[in-house]
């Protein structure tokens, strides 16, 4: 159980997946207009995350690992990601249209969302279990969303200050991003397990 | 259009960086040298000529609907072709890279290309806009490189995979290591694409 807390500690945190691994920048700036837009990125993005931690952790263990052919590792999780970002989208459709309506158009988005694509090698690389996986893949989507949610509100009330032209749109933006990592940065280094007391 | 043109597209006037600005993860997160920048900039290179190429050879064959599919099938065979070879041939520059080598799967930028170019053109015009997007995009990590390697750790140039130790320009305890943070690369990028808009804005004002 322990373990699991310095999982989502450290993965919504101290190893931010945007302002610290740098991880899905693209959506990060692309749907951060609104906070009412980014907030249903990020549950999207949530949800995203999750199944495709733990589905890549069973694809991984049970089949590519007893083939011997964990060198198709990106070309299957890339595939897996793809399909079941398809997939979620029509049970979506189907099952609940009024979730459908406030996440359909992000969903087709994530698949090039490297966030993703990224959490699912950090838990291989991690020696992560299912569980822990899924874990790290919940608490990286909140991280992300996190991010993303403070900074569309900056972003909101940053349309009505004087900008500089040339420094308009992405520039600023970017800028912004920076200021915001460096408010993370004060998480970095912080030893998680020894706060919990492991 | 002419695949001369095709090329030098890429390079400076449909630049992925600073025009188009599409595949900001990598570049903000590997611009820490100049080495890397290389390293990840001809990693990029290799595998949007190489899903280009097939890409624009397969145009015909490949239904429209599951087209997307079929480019990240390539594209990721092609990745991994590079992430084996770095890690046999260049293991630090590997180790340094990490995760975002397998990570070009999802650039965006080519992804994009195989959409917007490679589907539609013949296979030399498609190889060559491979060509100036990858050098293109190149060119942008080594111009961010360049601005936050010295600053960040007062070397340049140093490259671990060739036992290179750089040029050194100032004792590192003068340099400011929050350069090297995610931060000032967000901040690097911004200011950067900030002066490139002004150049730009400059140009229109003096033709209008």
């Amino acid at each position: 159980m322990r373990q699991l807390l310095v999982i989502l500690f450290s993965q919504a945190f101290v190893n931010n997946f945007m302002l610290s691994r740098i991880l899905g920048t693209c959506p990060f700036i692309g749907v951060s207009q609104q906070v009412e837009t980014a907030t249903g990125m990020s549950l999207a993005v949530v949800f995203v995350m999750t199944v495709a931690s733990a589905i890549t952790w069973l694809v991984q263990n049970f089949i590519l690992n007893p083939l011997n052919m964990a060198y198709l590792q990106t070309v299957a999780f890339i595939l897996v990601i793809a399909a079941l970002v398809q997939l979620i989208e029509m049970v979506i459709k189907k099952s609940s249209p009024s979730l459908y309506r406030a996440l359909g158009i992000y969903l087709p988005l994530i698949t090039t969302n490297c966030a993703v694509l990224g959490v699912a090698i950090i838990n291989y690389q991690a020696n992560y279990n299912l569980l822990e996986s899924a874990v790290s893949g919940a608490a990286g989507g909140l991280g992300w969303a996190l991010a993303i949610i403070l900074f569309a509100a900056i972003r909101e009330r940053q349309r009505l200050a004087p900008i500089p032209r040339a420094m308009e749109g992405f520039p600023i933006a970017l800028v912004t991003t920076g200021l915001l990592a460096m408010a993370f940065l004060g998480f970095s280094g912080f030893d998680v397990a020894r706060f919990m007391g492991l | 259009m002419s695949p001369l043109k095709a090329f030098t597209n890429g390079i400076y006037k449909e630049n992925p960086i600073f025009k188009l600005l599409l595949g900001m993860c990598p570049t903000i997160a590997v611009s820490l040298a100049v080495s890397n920048g290389i390293g990840m900039g001809l990693a990029a290179t290799f595998v949007l000529v190489g899903s280009n190429l097939i890409i624009s050879l397969l145009r015909k064959f490949i239904p429209s609907e599951i087209r997307i599919p079929c480019f990240i099938v390539v594209i990721a065979t092609f990745v991994t072709i590079v992430d084996l070879s770095m890690e046999a041939y260049l293991p630090q520059l590997h180790q340094v890279l990490g995760v975002f080598v397998p990570l070009i799967v999802v650039n965006c930028i080519i992804l994009a290309r195989a959409e917007a170019f490679a589907s539609k053109n013949g296979p030399v015009a498609s190889i060559m806009d491979g060509l100036g997007m990858g050098l293109g995009f190149t060119l942008a990590l080594v111009v961010i490189s360049l601005i936050r390697e010295p600053l960040g750790t007062g070397v340049i140039f140093a490259a671990a995979d060739l036992g290179f130790d750089g040029i050194k320009l100032f004792p590192a305890e003068y340099a400011a290591s929050v350069v090297t943070q995610p931060v000032g690369g967000f901040i690097t990028l911004g200011l950067l694409l900030g002066l490139v808009n002004l150049i730009t804005d400059k140009k229109k004002d003096k033709q209008g």
